[in-house]
């Protein structure tokens, strides 16, 4: 049986918008800037709002980066927000400088991440941005597993001082969390028990897990799921509780294999608990166009592949190798 | 290849607007507006002014050309598949997984299609590259000319000034760059969004040749090419007016084209207003077939 039953379908970049409307109305600080795809991100809600609050910078995603550090030293809560890619990887130095390294209260919020943006090809699938922003100093890093949590992040990052980075995605997704459910950067959720196995994931592939962990469950398999929503920082003292308590450790993600949530997770792991680790994650390629859907089967990101991996790091943890067991 | 006259490059033109729509019919997603406002302005390079040899991509002796506003490509696309760089029934692949029409173009030693020299698709990175081919066949003292599409939303982007700035100062002059002008970005009008002009004015305090056309329409837009290779001593920039969504009247000089396709109504509509061609189309549609049967009784 699932254990968490979906509610309906929303997309987070929608949770996104409606928080910052929200936000609007508390805070006359709150400004937000837009790089030509607004309706898109869904700041086209604030912008609606608050259009004096709003600021078009037009496509130029460095331009961007630099604007917002500037309204932080004004005093203003500044929103930036684009694709991941264009987020991230386009405005790199902009961002390692003029906000991380100056340690500017900016917020930046890419939508469309993942390889499950589908259609629009490798361009457009921002599978780097966690590592990218990971790898900064003074860096927040999160992403929500689904509407409800989307929203409670954006209104949980007011009180943030650093810099901040929060991936959310284009689809609607199964919203399967409650509104009142508690929500703190960098306490990650234990969303089910489980002894045998954890599988610890991000985003969307959270909802993966959880139709992995039914096939699993079937199998007699108990499956502990830990949705790491804050990637940095890290909760170091959940990742050591699940690889003392289970021994193995699976890590899902819709991202780079190299330098996300696995990555991250494995640092915690080896230096504090050796345990064996695999990970779900798009392996060191780029994509191509096509469904989200057979994308994430064409490269291994689905709730099959998530089982196969359960199924692999058990066998590593029955025979030994790199277990404490 | 002979070069084709205008009323023969109308006709291509009319073509590529129809494969364009049937590919977005049947890929449901991707751009209408700009790449059906384009369609005169491509028919004209791959028809008539590019000097290249589809059987042999890689000639050392092409005129090189590079899509920076990489969401054209469905017209592009379209193009290449007319000229004969691969096989015309591909068009069927656009935005499909494990083919090769990407929906932003990748280069034929990646995911790509013969024809496509460097990939594209995050705005504002291809002038860069066209200056940087110019000078490098420059180096070589070869003839070829470099041909760069820019949309005008694109130049938002700051690289694209920091590489006007590059050519200007290295007066690359076997360099000609195509600004789609056509007032249209996402949210909205160019000039809403953020303003452009004195567009011609800002190019040429960049210490280049601005030329302007009407690139809807296919003699102006061809003596105006011709007019920026006689130009000596600067790189060249052709600020061509056009309407997104050029031939399909409720598509129109409209921004909410931009990156929507037509549905299966909205499709059949556009291929109404745009009338068949002596080449023919890619795929014929269930629907079509019946409507053709029914003017054959
Ligand atoms: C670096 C980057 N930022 C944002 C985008 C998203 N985007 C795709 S097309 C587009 C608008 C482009 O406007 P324009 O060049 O005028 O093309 P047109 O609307 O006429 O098709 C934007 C913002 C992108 N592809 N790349």
């Amino acid at each position: 049986m699932l254990k968490f039953q979906p509610k309906e379908h929303k997309a987070t970049r929608l949770g996104f918008g409606e928080a910052l409307v929200e936000l609007g109305h508390e805070n006359p600080n709150v400004v937000v800037l837009g790089g030509d795809v607004t309706g898109s991100v869904r700041t086209d809600l604030f912008m609606k709002a608050f259009p004096n609050r709003f600021f078009s910078v037009g496509i130029a995603e460095q331009d961007m980066m630099g604007t917002a550090a500037g309204l932080a030293i004004a005093g203003k809560i500044p929103f930036a927000s684009t694709y991941g890619e264009f987020a991230t990887g386009r405005p790199f130095d902009q961002i390692r400088q003029s906000i991380a390294y100056s340690e500017l209260p900016v917020k930046i919020c890419a939508s469309h991440c993942g390889i499950t943006v589908g259609q629009d090809g490798a361009t457009h699938q921002s599978l780097e941005d966690i590592a990218l922003m990971r790898v900064l100093p003074h860096m927040t890093v999160a992403s929500p597993c689904d509407y409800h949590q989307a929203k409670k992040m954006v209104k949980a990052s007011m009180h943030l001082k650093n810099p901040l980075y929060l991936r959310f995605f284009r689809d609607n997704s199964t919203v399967f969390t409650s509104p009142d459910s508690p929500f703190q950067f960098g306490k990650a959720d234990t969303l089910i028990d489980g002894s045998d196995v954890t599988i610890i994931a991000c985003g969307l592939q959270v909802w993966e897990v959880i139709l992995a962990e039914e096939i699993l469950a079937k199998d007699g398999i108990s499956v502990r799921v830990i949705n790491m929503h804050t990637i940095k920082p890290i909760d170091v003292e959940t990742i050591n509780k699940a690889a003392e308590e289970t021994g193995a450790i699976v890590t899902a993600e819709d991202h780079q294999k190299h330098g996300g949530l696995g990555s991250a997770v494995a640092e915690v792991l080896v230096q504090h608990c050796p345990t064996p680790q695999e990970f779900v994650a798009v392996n060191d390629t780029f994509g191509e166009s096509g469904l989200g859907e057979e994308l994430m089967k064409k490269y291994g990101i689905n709730k099959d592949a998530i089982v196969k991996a359960v199924h692999r790091v058990i066998e590593r943890k029955k025979s030994n190798r790199f277990s404490r067991r | 290849m002979k070069i084709l006259d205008t009323n023969e490059l109308k006709e291509i033109s009319q073509q590529l607007r129809r494969d364009v729509i049937k590919m977005l019919m049947i890929s449901k997603s991707g751009h209408s507006g700009g790449p059906l406002g384009s369609a005169d302005i491509f028919s004209s390079l791959y028809f008539h002014i590019l000097n290249i040899d589809p059987k042999n991509p890689k000639w050392d002796g092409r005129d090189y050309f590079f899509l920076s506003a990489g969401h054209y490509c469905p017209v592009w696309y379209a193009a290449l598949a007319r000229r004969g760089y691969f096989p015309l029934n591909e068009l069927t692949t656009l935005r499909k997984i494990n083919g090769r029409l990407q929906g932003h173009p990748a280069p034929v030693h990646t995911h790509g299609v013969p024809g496509v020299e460097v990939a594209s698709g995050a705005l504002g990175q291809g002038l860069s590259i066209a200056v940087g081919c110019s000078l490098g066949l420059r180096l070589d003292n070869k003839a070829n000319h470099v041909y760069v599409f820019l949309g005008d939303g694109e130049l938002n982007e700051g690289q694209i000034w920091e590489a006007a700035m590059t050519a200007g100062h290295h007066k690359v002059d076997n360099l000609i760059a195509i600004v789609d002008r056509n007032d249209c970005q996402i949210d909205g009008r160019t000039s809403n969004v953020m303003g452009l002009e004195p567009l011609v004015d800002k190019w040429k305090a960049f210490n280049w040749h601005v030329l302007e056309c009407n690139g809807n329409n296919i003699d102006d837009f061809i003596s105006t090419i011709k007019q920026a290779k006689d130009l000596k001593g600067k790189p060249k920039v052709i600020v061509a007016r056009t309407f997104m969504g050029n031939g399909v009247s409720f598509m129109q000089d409209d921004y909410k084209w931009h990156g929507v396709p037509p549905n299966d109504e909205q499709g059949k509509q556009a291929l109404a207003e745009i009338p068949p061609t002596k080449y023919g189309d890619f795929i014929e549609f269930e629907w079509e077939k019946e409507i053709n049967l029914v003017s054959v009784k």
